[in-house]
């Protein structure tokens, strides 16, 4: 296996993206600040991987329009999945272990806001005897949540705790669209959304976009100090029928941790869209009670689509950039009710 | 005023999907006013049916006819619903053990406020008249006797078909807010005033119309704006004679790549106002815009490009735009 790091991070999260839905104008400055962090050009880049889906902009290869902002003139090596930037970061890393290249810039971006985001979610469910009854996606997430409070496991103080610590911790990120801890039982006062879940249970609708960068070996060495070497990268899916899973449990999260190794992790950035799905992830991934959760404030602090996961990947990455943490976790997932999990656990020394 | 124009876009389609032997036979069942599950290799039953048991693999084979009612195993409150959900006003998603199987269904249960429904409650079936063999041919309802059975007494033999179901149709409509680039704007601004508005690419002084966030060649924004004339060159061009729907021109006609005068990227519109076996490489064209009171934020504010008269452009003037 090669060595390959996170060596650049770059976003931004918003609640109204004023601007197309293509988003090429949003992900120059971000290539751009790319650049700036390894001293790279775009001829340094080997691959170019990004993550996102035409039925959040409401027109067809909206990702082709995106890659004008890579400017591919000669053309480029370039790939894209219908999903978050998290996986196109692991087919990066693929890429560069072939040996094929050794350097990749990841990217993710979505306009969420131009749709109902909660409805056309209700498009990644099983076709025939789901999707035509309009699941909503929070609607899904709270048929879970309550399985779990019917069955002792969290409470809505519970879930209210890890709502206020994510929105204190979010008041230090620039990049956050909903901030500010209050209490536990300020958070219990408000309204029910979708009982049990109330609004700031969920992650808000986002748009945004985000860039990783990767490199392998020297490469990764000439850009930073101490890169991000991902030492475990894993993701599993489980099964569509929602019926034939235990939603209070995330068996592909805790199949994707134990494949990528968390023992030593001090920090993990975990891509929890609803509340009580940090406490699912959190048992499933056995991370024990001193590991720091989502000093970003993470995802209920701002969720953008196709970026989200690729987000926590970033954020653990400045961690050991920084020396915070020698070994750090980026988690992102995908599906209903935590359905595809995907772990990257990352580390200053190898 | 807002940095971008945007207007409404709906995005529909009608899924038409075959739906194989299991989820035929769980299908055909709904139409007949009854469920079918399927035992797996645990022995589990689970409704709907599988096509394949997430254990073993195996393909379903052993299918089991479930009661219509059940006990709700968990539930939430649908406070906003959205539109094609069963009901247009608040109501309950529930997942629902129906007597005779171990794995939940989800759906929809009409009660009118979230006092109504709790873990644990029974609820039952309530059929829709006319059933196509599709879960939307029922929602479920209290089993409790005190609450009104809507629709009660719909019959349990369809009226439509007796064949077994081989395929759904599930309409799907995506409304969205679409919103115009900053650049692309720009253009559609500068049209409802007449003007051609266009941008430079800083690095390699190409000029792009419509105006695009990024130089596709360079990926840095094309930030100086300038003014075209709307008098260009026809690169290429095809005739159309096959009639589409939505047309609005009697074919034949031609569609063609203009290069407007100081423009590097050729803007696609209609040649009129000459016959389609004269129209060539290289002629001379200007706009014909339509009235000024028709003008808005669109391309169409330009009715078409007609001949100017002028002799053709020589093939290098425009041979790198080709």
């Amino acid at each position: 296996m090669r060595d390959v790091a996170v060596v650049g991070f770059a976003q931004r999260q918003m609640q109204d993206y004023d601007g197309s839905p293509t988003c090429a104008e949003l992900l120059v400055p971000i290539f751009a600040e790319c650049y700036e962090q390894t001293g790279w050009t775009k001829k340094d880049v080997g691959f170019w991987c990004s993550g996102s889906s035409d039925y959040l902009a409401g027109r067809s290869f909206s990702f082709v329009s995106a890659i004008d902002a890579i400017g591919v003139l000669p053309p480029v090596n370039e790939s894209h999945v219908e999903m978050d930037g998290a996986w196109a970061l692991y087919e990066a890393w693929l890429k560069i272990q072939t040996g094929e290249v050794d350097t990749a810039l990841v990217f993710g971006f979505g306009k969420a806001s131009a749709g109902v985001l909660r409805r056309t979610l209700s498009l990644q469910l099983d076709p025939y005897t789901l999707t035509p009854l309009w699941p909503d996606t929070v609607s899904i997430a709270a048929l879970q949540a309550r399985l779990g409070i019917d069955a002792g496991l969290w409470d809505e103080a519970a879930m209210a705790e890890v709502v206020n610590r994510s929105l204190s911790d979010a008041e230090k990120n620039e990049y956050a669209v909903r901030a500010g801890g209050s209490s536990v039982e300020d958070l219990l006062a408000r309204p029910m959304f979708a009982d049990p879940l109330r609004k700031h249970d969920a992650a808000p609708v986002t748009d945004g976009a985000a860039a990783i960068v990767l490199a392998a070996g020297d490469r990764a060495r000439e850009v930073r100090e101490r890169p991000a070497w991902i030492t475990g990268l894993a993701h599993v899916t489980d099964g569509l029928h929602l019926g034939t899973r235990d939603l209070t449990r995330s068996e592909s999260a805790r199949r994707a941790g134990a494949a990528a190794g968390l023992d030593g992790v001090e920090i993990a950035e975990l891509h929890a869209p609803f509340s009580h799905q940090e406490i699912v992830l959190r048992r499933e991934l056995g991370l024990a009670d001193d590991v720091r959760i989502n000093p970003s404030g993470g995802p209920l602090s701002g969720n953008p689509m196709f970026t989200g996961g690729a987000i926590r990947i970033g954020e653990a990455a400045r961690r050991i950039w920084d020396g915070t943490a020698g070994k750090a976790l980026g988690h992102a997932t995908s599906g209903p009710a935590l359905q595809q999990n995907l772990v990257c656990v990352m580390e200053g020394t190898i | 005023m807002s940095r971008t124009l945007s207007a409404p876009v709906t995005v529909s389609f009608d899924y038409t999907r075959s739906v194989g032997p299991v989820l035929g036979r769980f299908l055909t069942g709904l139409r007949d006013g009854r469920f079918v599950g399927a035992r797996l290799g645990d022995g589990r039953v689970v409704v709907p049916p599988p096509e394949f048991d997430p254990v073993t693999h195996r393909a379903t084979t052993d299918f089991v006819d479930v009661a219509e009612t059940g006990t709700v195993t968990s539930w939430t409150w649908v406070s906003e619903p959205v539109a094609d959900q069963p009901f247009d006003r608040p109501f309950a998603f529930a997942l629902i053990t129906l007597d005779g199987a171990d794995a939940p269904l989800l759906h929809a249960v009409d009660v009118a406020s979230p006092d109504e429904i709790s873990t644990g409650m029974r609820v039952r079936a309530r059929w829709a008249a006319e059933r196509t063999g599709a879960i939307t041919d029922l929602v479920f309802e209290p089993e409790s006797p005190e609450v009104p059975r809507l629709g009660a007494g719909a019959p349990r033999t369809s009226t439509i078909g007796t064949d077994p179901v081989t395929g759904i149709v599930t309409p799907v409509s995506l409304d969205y807010t679409y919103a115009a680039s900053p650049e692309e704007s720009a253009f559609f601004r500068g049209l409802a005033e007449g003007r051609i508005v266009a941008q430079r690419c800083p690095a390699c002084r190409k000029v792009y119309v419509p105006p695009r966030p990024a130089c596709p060649v360079d990926g840095v924004p094309t930030v100086e704006e300038i003014e075209l004339s709307d008098a260009g060159t026809v690169t290429t061009f095809c005739i159309v004679n096959v009639p589409f729907l939505g047309q609005r021109i009697t074919p034949p006609y031609v569609s063609a790549y203009i290069l407007l005068d100081g423009a590097d990227i050729a803007l696609q519109h209609l040649i009129l106002d000459i016959p389609v076996e004269e129209v060539r490489m290289g002629l001379r064209v200007k706009a014909v815009w339509k009235p000024r009171e028709e003008w808005g934020t669109t391309i169409e504010n330009i009715s078409h490009f007609a001949p100017t008269g002028e002799p053709d452009a020589d093939f290098a003037t425009y041979a790198h735009h080709l």
